[in-house]
């Protein structure tokens, strides 16, 4: 097999809020190519993970790198950030498709999906809107660029902020429970379009409640509970197989 | 027979205005009047929507003293009455400064196509307008900014926009949508505020309408004073709606 890359490498990751712990020591790896599939109880800091690898949240301690962009050092006295730089940076690294969407409602789905490019990495605007129409196709959304975010169900806004996230062309897309607002109808049509890039090798990070995805989309799954990770390793043996007994009972109160 | 006449016949017919005030010169020294008053709302306006922001957003500020000061001259602008403020404005110079009053005023100016009478009694108003009008706008700025949902923040900051970014293309958008209603009410406020300006003699329309009441002995130009400001808060009202409309592509 080749040598994989490592795309993200967060080390004894530490977080707390006032005096409530959320995560413990807490390490893993995202490589090339991986899925990574994270499940757990509610308030077992799946969300406060996702937050610290996408910057919404700093780290008490511990080390979080993207390839060669280190965030975040630590030396034993707690995390220490690069600067705003090396934060703008490392944000190139990844997307983050969020559980309520946040689509800007007062821009098209068009300018939804152009406006960071241009904005931000000053891509030319033709060439923003020949990939976003691609992208809407991919996403089963052709014919709805200029609509607004209001005229479309959930899941048409899901997979719009999918896409918003995809025109960047992260290295790492994190899912917070992307279907969790949405009913069973809509879930499908999102759990398609993740599922079609797990195909392709889109390199994921997915906190998701809906097993069954877990067990056929991840290559790695980890469960979390209580701010540690209690078990981690191929997505299918954890679920079918679960060595631990919080793990065992997590996955008979999902089903 | 012109129509200047026929005006004037109307005037004497219907408001008894005949002699030396006719329908057409109190007409015409209202418009003056009214222009006067068009001047300082259009100039309050332009002051003090920007300025409005820039305090509110210095009253959000993580900056304590600088959070402090602009919490302060809310409190300050907003709870005392605004004649007193004018007064003061125009007092300061000489009361603070020792400077004479007179040497301050500029004389007319054209800005663009607009002819200004830029006197201190023009300046010290529209400053003083602008200064009290910026703390009311700066209160519904900020309930605005806090109503933006925390994801549209978070959403932006991982798209890599940077804060001014988010601020100008992103919150600032759906503020204006969601205060229109509450700034409207401001604006329909400040088009009869203006009157106030009567305090420093400026010659608006009602302080040309109160001249020529206690002068001419007559109601008339009370009445057409109210017509007037009722039909400029219909306009401001119509204009404000436009734009509401025009906003309503989306709800969130
Ligand atoms: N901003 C915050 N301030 C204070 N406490 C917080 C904050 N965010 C999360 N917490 C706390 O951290 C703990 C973990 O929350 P988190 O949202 O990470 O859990 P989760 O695993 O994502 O749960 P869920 O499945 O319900 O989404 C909870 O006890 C929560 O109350
Ligand atoms: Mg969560």
């Amino acid at each position: 097999m080749a040598e994989s890359k490592t795309l993200l490498d967060l080390k004894h990751a530490r977080k707390s809020f006032g005096d409530n712990e959320v995560l413990k020591d807490i390490s893993l790896t995202v490589e090339e190519g991986e899925v990574l599939a994270i499940i757990g109880p509610s308030g077992g800091g799946k969300s406060t993970l996702l937050r610290c690898c996408t910057l919404l949240e700093t780290l008490d301690g511990g080390t979080l790198s993207y390839g060669d962009c280190v965030v975040a050092s630590d030396s034993g006295s707690g995390a220490v950030y690069g600067g705003k730089d090396v934060l703008q940076r490392a944000r190139t690294h990844f997307g983050l498709v969020f559980q309520n969407f946040n689509l800007f409602p007062h821009y098209t789905v068009m300018k939804n999906l152009i406006d960071a490019p241009v904005t931000v990495q000053k891509v030319p605007k033709d060439q923003a809107v020949a990939k976003a129409y691609q992208l809407l196709e991919k996403m089963g959304l052709e014919g709805k660029q200029d609509m607004v975010p209001c005229e479309l169900s959930g899941g048409q806004q899901q997979r719009v902020a999918i896409a918003r996230a995809l025109m960047l062309d992260p290295a790492v897309l994190f899912f917070d429970e992307p279907t969790s607002a949405l009913d069973p109808e809509l879930t499908k049509g999102v759990l398609k379009v993740i599922r079609d890039l797990a195909e392709e090798h889109m390199t994921m990070v997915i906190v998701t409640h809906e097993m069954k995805f877990a067990r056929d989309v991840a290559d790695h799954l980890i469960f979390m509970d209580g701010g540690v990770i209690v078990e981690q390793g191929p997505a299918a043996e954890v679920i079918d197989n679960p060595q631990h007994e919080r793990t065992r009972a997590f996955l008979l109160s999902e089903e | 027979m012109d129509i200047v006449t026929l005006i004037n016949q109307f005037g004497a017919a219907y408001m008894g205005l005949d002699g030396s005030l006719t329908l057409t010169t109190l007409l015409m020294r209202m418009g003056g009047g009214l222009i006067v008053t068009f001047q300082i709302f259009l100039i309050t306006l332009i002051g003090s929507l920007p300025l409005g922001v820039l305090i509110a957003l210095g009253r959000m500020s993580k900056i304590k003293p600088l959070s402090a000061l602009m919490r302060l001259y809310i409190s300050f602008m907003r709870g005392t009455p605004l004649m007193l403020q004018l007064m003061a404005i125009y007092y300061i110079p000489y009361y603070v400064f020792g400077i004479k009053l007179s040497l301050l005023n500029f004389g007319p100016m054209d800005i663009g196509p607009v002819h200004v009478e830029v006197g201190w009694v023009m300046t010290a108003c529209c400053i003083g307008f602008i200064l009290n009008y910026a703390a009311y706008f700066a209160e519904i700025y900020r309930g605005g900014i806090q109503s933006i949902a925390r994801g549209q923040y978070e959403a932006a900051e991982v798209l890599g926009y940077t804060s001014s970014q988010t601020f100008m293309k992103i919150v600032l958008p759906q503020v204006i949508k969601r205060i229109l209603p509450a700034m409207g009410n401001e604006v329909i406020t400040l088009v009869k505020d203006t009157s106030l300006a009567f305090v420093l003699a400026l010659a608006e329309m009602f302080t040309v309408v109160k001249q020529i009441v206690a002068s001419e002995v007559t109601m008339v130009p009370f009445i057409l004073a109210a017509l007037f400001y009722w039909l400029f808060t219909i306009l401001a009202e119509f204009v404000l709606g436009r734009i509401e409309k025009k906003l309503n592509y989306y709800h969130d």
